[in-house]
């Protein structure tokens, strides 16, 4: 029924749907294998980047221009959960009120929930449902991330990375992580002072790359105004026709799965088998096993 | 499984003032309160905060209202049924004049917090009808 709802562009399903996927269990991970065989369609664009630098007030943009082409647009939004109450303030929508009159846009603001690597542990599911419901683009904006919350590399196909003038000298620039995922390196708030010397130093980072890296573009935009958003969406289109899509899914599929079956085993052991956990922390403290040794023990791995 | 997921709420002003404190505070208090609150800011129309409803698939609308917005709420509700979201309660804080509180509840309203409400009233009043409203919903398509 929810499956049906959903191809017929049912947009209670739709939001249904996402909430089932969110809270996960038997009847998601079913309507996830229904849905499968009406994936594969959608255009996935990863924006990611630390906080205050306009990833919100870009995506708002990129929705206007991709509209503006007569592609249909999804966005999820993704804010962190605190760690303390586990509650959220989902706020993104915020920056994108005006498209939400437009029968062809969905947006949907995704609480981390624990999560760690800037997205959810539902978003692939997530992006399925979106995929099968038929929108052709998927914006993926992630929470304000640091250096190192490189997942939306991991499942977007167009991954733009949203960084500001002034953010720190040549030697950030350097740093292995957020810009090393990066197909484009927009230095958004183009207005201020500095955006040169920015563009400078993403640029001598980029040249330094071997040649197995794809180069990186670099996009100067002012959100707010909404100066670049044209370029933006040329660099994301130029992307979609020279990296390999199907080559990227495949490769993508295996990561996704090696990490989804590390997360539900982290889940088990700490839930289900506490017996055998408590064991191996036991040959630990008393010096018997190393840390790695005891974990090798709980998974009864052999040295390599 | 409904305790396992945070309650999702929509906080929200409708109509044309912008004084947006009231519901700022609210949108905080269910945040420590484990709460996963869609804050949106003012001056949103009746059809805006339905599909907000919709996509965001919310436990619970709060509305915020300083200055007769309330006033539109009614017409909230009836477009919220005609969208299907009935189950959906609806909760509005801030100026509401004793004598328009029956125009409320008679409209389907669920609760009014006037000034000086107590934050252990809003969240426990809140987590009440979240509750009752997603058990209510359990799988309306299967």
């Amino acid at each position: 029924m929810l499956l049906d709802a959903l191809m017929a562009g049912d947009r209670r399903a739709l939001g249904r749907a996402i909430t089932l996927a969110e809270t996960g269990g038997d009847r998601a991970a079913e309507l996830g294998r229904q849905i499968r065989e009406h994936t594969g369609n959608a255009r996935v664009i990863g924006v990611t980047g630390p906080p205050g630098a306009g990833k919100s007030t870009l995506t708002n943009r990129l929705i206007g221009a991709l509209r503006a082409g007569g592609q249909s647009v999804a966005v999820l939004a993704v804010d962190p959960s605190s760690p303390i109450s586990g509650g959220a303030i989902l706020g993104d929508r915020l920056r994108m009120t005006s498209h939400t009159d437009d029968d062809d846009v969905f947006i949907r603001s995704l609480a981390a929930r624990g999560h760690l690597g800037g997205l959810t542990a539902s978003t692939p599911a997530v992006i399925d449902i979106l995929d099968a419901g038929g929108y052709q683009q998927v914006i993926l904006e992630t929470v304000g991330t640091g250096q190192s919350e490189v997942e939306v590399g991991e499942i977007a196909d167009i991954r733009v990375v949203v960084c500001t003038p002034g953010m720190g000298d040549d030697i950030q620039a350097m740093k292995a992580g957020l810009f090393e995922i990066a197909d484009i390196l927009v230095v958004n708030k183009s207005d201020q002072d500095g955006v040169d010397q920015t563009v400078r130093h993403l640029e001598s980072m980029l040249s330094l790359r071997g040649p197995e890296h794809t180069r990186a573009v670099i996009v100067p935009t002012t959100a707010t105004k909404g100066d670049g958003i044209d370029d933006l969406l040329n660099a994301i289109d130029r992307c979609s026709t020279i990296l390999n899509p199907n080559e990227r899914r495949r490769d993508r599929t295996r990561r996704l799965l090696a990490g989804r079956a590390a997360e539900l085993l982290r889940e088990h052991l700490l839930r289900h088998d506490s017996e055998r956990l408590d064991t191996a922390c036991r040959a630990y403290e008393n010096g018997e096993r190393s840390l790695e040794q005891s974990a090798r023990d709980l998974l009864k791995l052999e040295y390599p | 499984m409904n305790t396992q997921t945070p309650y999702r709420v929509l906080v929200t002003k409708v109509g044309l003032d912008g004084h947006d404190r009231g519901s700022r505070i609210v949108a905080a208090y269910l945040r420590d309160a484990g709460m996963e609150v869609v804050y949106t800011p003012p001056w949103q129309s009746v059809d805006q905060v339905v599909r907000l409803a919709n996509d965001e698939d919310v436990d619970l609308v709060g509305v915020s209202s300083l200055s007769t917005d309330h006033l539109i709420v009614p017409d909230l509700m009836q477009a919220l049924r005609k969208a299907a979201l009935e189950h959906v309660p609806v909760v509005v804080g801030g100026i509401v004049p004793d004598t328009e509180h029956a125009l409320l509840f008679d409209a389907g309203v669920s609760a009014i917090f006037g000034p000086g409400t107590a934050r252990d009233t809003i969240v426990n009043t809140v987590r009440q009808l979240a509750a009752a409203a997603r058990d209510a919903l359990e799988n309306p398509f299967t």
